[in-house]
């Protein structure tokens, strides 16, 4: 049954939505496809997702399900019946051409299964999920759109296996602007707390003034303000190096939105001693005392740390661990977190390592620690998303 | 398909198949069509461009981040109403001549089917995308001051434009269908210049279009150009005529291009020594 493509999506955690397949269903029926299968998956694709980000999980899932199909008649038989019928809205002078065509693209879609098949020996799928297709692209690009080739003239599985849109994933890294975009849900809007209305509302005021047949009648509202405060912790050098560009868009993000009450950044090196540095170069001097950080933002203060959290275990589990020469600690490193723990209420750990690989990564074992402090997630827009989410729980 | 309402781009606009097919699969479905794409690839360009092929009238609903979903349906004047009671103008029984429709309420009252373009959704209130559903749904609202029922005759054509500011809805995503423009590849936008310029001089048109896609290549860079400024770029060396030999080296008017002096200083660097640390 086509059905099960849809319930298919779903299991993937492609969102589709009744309504939505209803409506695949109509323009199928209004035949739609134009009896082309790239014709049926840009349709699919148009109706069914409503966010880039999901592109790429739905060409997998498009792949999956139809990469069992061989021969025409193991299309599911609505998709068959649709194909058929497409005949009598086809232009007129070209009914004799259409069989042929359907025929030549189902050719073109068994070979490309074929040479799938070849390439891919032994995977669940002919389209890798786990980075072994050879037409997926690797890496991380932090830019989000890269243009591709020339996409005219392949076929609907070709495009799909493409995994065109990889870029587009949410749980890819992001630019400044999705970071911004995440934080600005980071609000706590004054108006549910108790404060006085002293901002004159106008067009309640005119309403009132014309409700009352003219004579004046003044309406106030609560001033709507941002009451989150945000105390941002950053780790800055060393191992984290490799995510600089990636912190450094966190940081651009943090900073550049104005909508936070109170913003206060900090860095440390590794893991949080005595001090808290006051430049991101974390320079013996520039520097505030820990206690005084903890003693001056008032517990309403949310915190974000963000770094690997991976070090030696001596750094966070000894006295005198602290890895700066000559800047001994007598107080352990967990210790110091555990004090912020304390203190704020709302903390989380953003880590710009994959989440996959925080068991057995260098540095597994003080990841583990934190992490049991701290909750934690990937610095990506899914986790930060998450981590925002807990920050705003009440 | 019918043939008369089947959109198959126009004379200054190069369209995609992708694209083409969804224009006419919302058309096809009466559903409004959402697109998103990056800055420059020709949003706003397609209503127009759609208004022209069709032959219909195309009403556009700017949306600013003050705008309300009912400004678009009607405003009441309370204000001039007020006014004329005062100084006894003006019929003030006749609440009717003191609601003025809006954008979407003249689309819905057009004797003939338009194309209605909302664009830049997202930069309205969250919650602004929700308060439209009922009226893109039905194509229909309440007066509640006249009680009055505006239906609409035509359907129209809805095209939904949004940057991806905020997050739209997802009960106002189902009733879309929805298209992502991607940047044009080398050789679409050779059709698109093609397209604005004509007779533009071909190793000028390659020059400038090899400059271009190594720039965009430059993830360094905080604002990629994008298609119009490559389109002014274009016309600006058309103009002054310099010489395109090694148009990528010397850069000339690279500020069409780049709005950021950063962004220079950065193309600068990689041009020189392949990479740029300015970022950090």
């Amino acid at each position: 049954m086509f059905l099960e493509f849809f319930y298919l999506l779903r299991a993937r955690g492609v969102e589709v939505s009744i309504n939505e397949w209803m409506t695949l269903v109509e323009a199928l029926d209004k035949g739609l496809a134009r009896a082309s299968f790239k014709g049926f998956y840009y349709l699919c694709r148009a109706i069914l997702i409503k966010n880039e980000s999901d592109f790429d999980n739905f060409d997998a899932v498009f792949a999956e399900y139809f990469h069992n199909v061989k021969t025409p008649e193991d299309l599911p038989e609505e998709f068959w019946k649709w194909l058929s019928e497409d005949e009598q809205t086809r232009d007129e002078g070209r009914g004799d051409e259409w069989p042929r065509e359907l025929e030549e693209i189902m050719r073109m879609f068994r070979e490309r299964i074929e040479e799938q098949k070849e390439k891919h020996d032994g995977g669940t799928y002919w389209i890798g999920t786990g980075g072994t297709s050879t037409m997926g692209r690797g890496g991380y690009h932090t830019t989000g759109i890269r243009t591709g080739g020339e996409s005219r003239h392949k076929s609907a599985l070709q495009i799909a296996g493409e995994r065109h849109f990889k870029d587009f994933r949410d749980d890819k890294v992001i630019d400044i602007r999705s970071f911004q975009m995440a934080f600005r849900k980071l609000r706590q809007y004054s108006s549910r707390i108790d404060i006085a209305k002293t901002e004159l509302d106008i067009d309640a005021t005119i309403d009132e003034t014309c409700e009352n047949a003219g004579m004046l009648h003044i309406v106030y509202d609560k001033p709507r303000k941002n009451t989150v405060k945000l105390l941002l912790l950053i780790d800055s050098d060393g191992s984290m190096l490799p995510y600089s560009r990636l912190c450094n868009r966190l940081f651009q993000a943090v900073s550049k939105a104005n909508h936070f009450k109170d913003l206060k950044v900090y860095y440390f090196h590794n893991c949080i001693y005595d001090n808290l540095y006051t430049t991101p170069y974390c320079k013996r001097g520039d520097w505030v005392e820990t206690n005084w950080v903890l003693g001056n933002l008032d517990s309403e203060y949310k915190v974000i740390f963000l770094g690997d959290a991976a070090m030696a275990p001596s750094e966070l589990f000894r006295r005198g661990g602290n890895a700066m020469i000559g800047l001994g600690n007598d107080e352990l490193g967990i210790d110091w977190l555990k004090k912020f723990k304390r203190r704020y209420k709302k903390c989380i750990w953003l880590n710009p390592i994959d989440e996959d690989s925080w068991d057995y990564t260098y540095g597994y074992k003080t990841i583990q620690a934190i992490k049991e402090v701290f909750p934690m997630y990937e610095l990506t827009l899914d986790g930060l998303e998450k981590g925002i989410k807990k920050l705003l729980v009440k | 398909m019918k043939d008369m309402n089947v959109f198959k781009g126009s004379d200054n606009y190069v369209v995609t198949e992708e694209l083409m097919n969804a224009v006419n699969v919302a058309i096809a479905l009466e559903k409004p069509l959402l697109i998103k794409g990056e800055p420059g690839t020709g949003k706003t360009m397609l209503a127009e461009a759609i208004s022209e092929a069709l032959g219909m009238d195309l009403i556009i609903w700017g949306i600013k981040s003050t705008t309300k979903a009912q400004e678009g349906l009607y405003v009441y004047d309370t204000v001039q109403r007020l006014y004329d009671s005062q100084f006894g103008e003006g019929d003030v029984k006749d609440i009717a001549q003191y609601i003025k429709l809006g954008k979407l309420g003249e689309a819905f009252t057009s004797e003939k089917q338009v194309v209605l373009l909302i664009d830049e959704i997202d930069k309205a209130d969250l919650e602004f995308p929700n308060d439209l559903l009922w009226e893109l749904d039905k194509m229909e609202f309440y007066i509640n001051e006249t009680k009055e029922t505006v239906k609409t005759n035509h359907r129209p054509i809805v095209i939904i434009t949004s940057n991806a500011e905020k997050e739209l809805p997802d009960a106002f995503l189902r009733r879309c269908i929805f298209h992502y423009i991607e940047f044009p590849d080398k050789q679409k936008m050779a059709e698109i210049i093609d397209v604005h310029f004509g007779d533009v001089d071909k190793t000028l048109a390659d020059a400038a279009l090899d400059a271009f896609y190594e720039l965009r290549k430059m993830d360094e860079l905080q604002k990629k150009p994008s298609t119009s400024e490559l389109l002014d770029w274009i016309q600006a060396l058309m103009i002054s005529g310099v010489d395109v030999g090694n148009l990528s080296e010397k850069m000339p008017f690279v500020g069409v291009l780049l709005k950021k002096n950063q962004d220079i200083d950065v193309m600068n660097e990689i041009k020189e020594k392949g990479y740029s640390l300015r970022r950090w």
